[in-house]
């Protein structure tokens, strides 16, 4: 992984303020966001969701062997208010959807999507009236890792393009940082 | 002595099982420093190979795209001129995509191929940001020329 350079761009008044990256940056982003980023790249939490074989690979990669956890993401959440990133491992078919956009939505920001295997991210061999052709149709999806299904390694190569490119993520004001759900949740969508 | 028996004699029977473990050979791959041996078969990343001479192997026939279970193979083929010589037979790509993203790296093409132009490698490094990526033209999947 190449090394990242940080770029300290100073204020129009050459005061270090929390300001827009349109006017110039300022300091106290600039350091908040690498430290960000870096928490966040590090302590991603799969949320355990499993639609087809490719599940199986997840679980393995979680293993012993291949140690998820090196990466700081061993921690499978059941559930996703507690999840950072959602690994789509399997076909979606169409019934399935909905349920996918929910649980997308219940999650909390900020959040990433990798679709795991051909079928969630394409269709697959599966082009037919059932199967969702690609989840990106559904949910914004991150990293893409295709593979039938994905070995353990070339999921992990997915996370660790995924931590690139959180850790690549700048902020121009204060809302791009995440800390806090400014937008407040739509109580009909999310139940 | 109730303690004892009941916490400490437990306790460290867990611990003799750690400590039995740890003498062990350790099983984690440290995978992106090290990867793994893969098997000879190992079916991933699709290569077009060449003749020693640096003509291309393929001669545009399309029966890989007729054996993909998934359609994800594209050829267009045009004929040799002998101007324009890119493979030793009549016919060869002009283009050659595969769409990386719907293949499910079952080998069919490189079984149905007359000539084993396209085979699988090893590199399982495929993983992207966007849907667009991968489509993987002639020009990415083939083979560099061999300078002896």
């Amino acid at each position: 992984m190449p090394k990242r350079v940080e770029s300290v761009v100073l204020h129009d008044s050459s005061t270090p303020v929390i300001g827009d990256m349109e006017k110039g940056g300022s300091v106290v982003l600039t350091s908040v966001e690498t430290l960000l980023n870096q928490a966040r790249a590090n302590s991603l939490w799969p949320l355990t969701f499993g639609l087809a074989c490719c599940a199986i690979e997840m679980m393995g990669s979680a293993g012993s062997r291949f140690d998820l956890s090196r990466f700081g993401s061993e921690a499978f959440r059941a559930t996703p208010r507690q999840a950072d990133v959602m690994i789509i491992a399997g076909r979606l078919s169409k019934k399935m959807a909905p349920v996918l956009r929910q649980i997308y939505d219940q999650m909390p920001e900020p959040k990433w999507v990798i679709s795991m295997g051909a079928c969630a991210s394409s269709g697959g061999v599966y082009n037919n009236y059932a199967i969702v052709q690609g989840a990106d149709q559904v949910v914004p999806v991150d990293v893409y890792v295709p593979g039938c299904p994905p070995s353990p390694d070339a999921l992990l190569y997915g996370i660790l393009k995924l931590q690139e490119k959180i850790k690549r993520t700048k902020a121009r004001n204060f809302k791009d940082l995440r800390m806090v759900e400014l937008t407040p949740r739509e109580l009909e969508s999310v139940s | 002595m109730e303690l004892l028996k009941d916490v400490v004699k437990p306790m460290m029977a867990g611990f003799g099982i750690t400590r039995k473990r740890l003498a062990r050979e350790k099983v984690t791959i440290m995978y992106p420093e090290e990867v793994r041996p893969m098997y000879p078969r190992t079916r991933w990343r699709h290569v077009l190979t060449r003749y020693d001479s640096g003509l291309e192997r393929c001669i545009g026939c399309s029966l890989c795209a007729g054996a993909c279970p998934a359609k994800c193979i594209y050829v267009q083929a045009d004929e040799n001129t002998e101007d324009a010589r890119y493979s030793p037979g009549e016919r060869y790509a002009t283009r050659y995509e595969i769409n990386m993203i719907r293949c499910i790296f079952c080998g069919f093409c490189q079984e149905a191929c007359p000539t084993g132009a396209i085979v699988l490698r090893q590199d399982f490094e495929l993983a992207n940001y966007n849907r667009e990526d991968f489509i993987y033209t002639k020009e990415m999947l083939l083979e560099p020329i061999r300078r002896n």
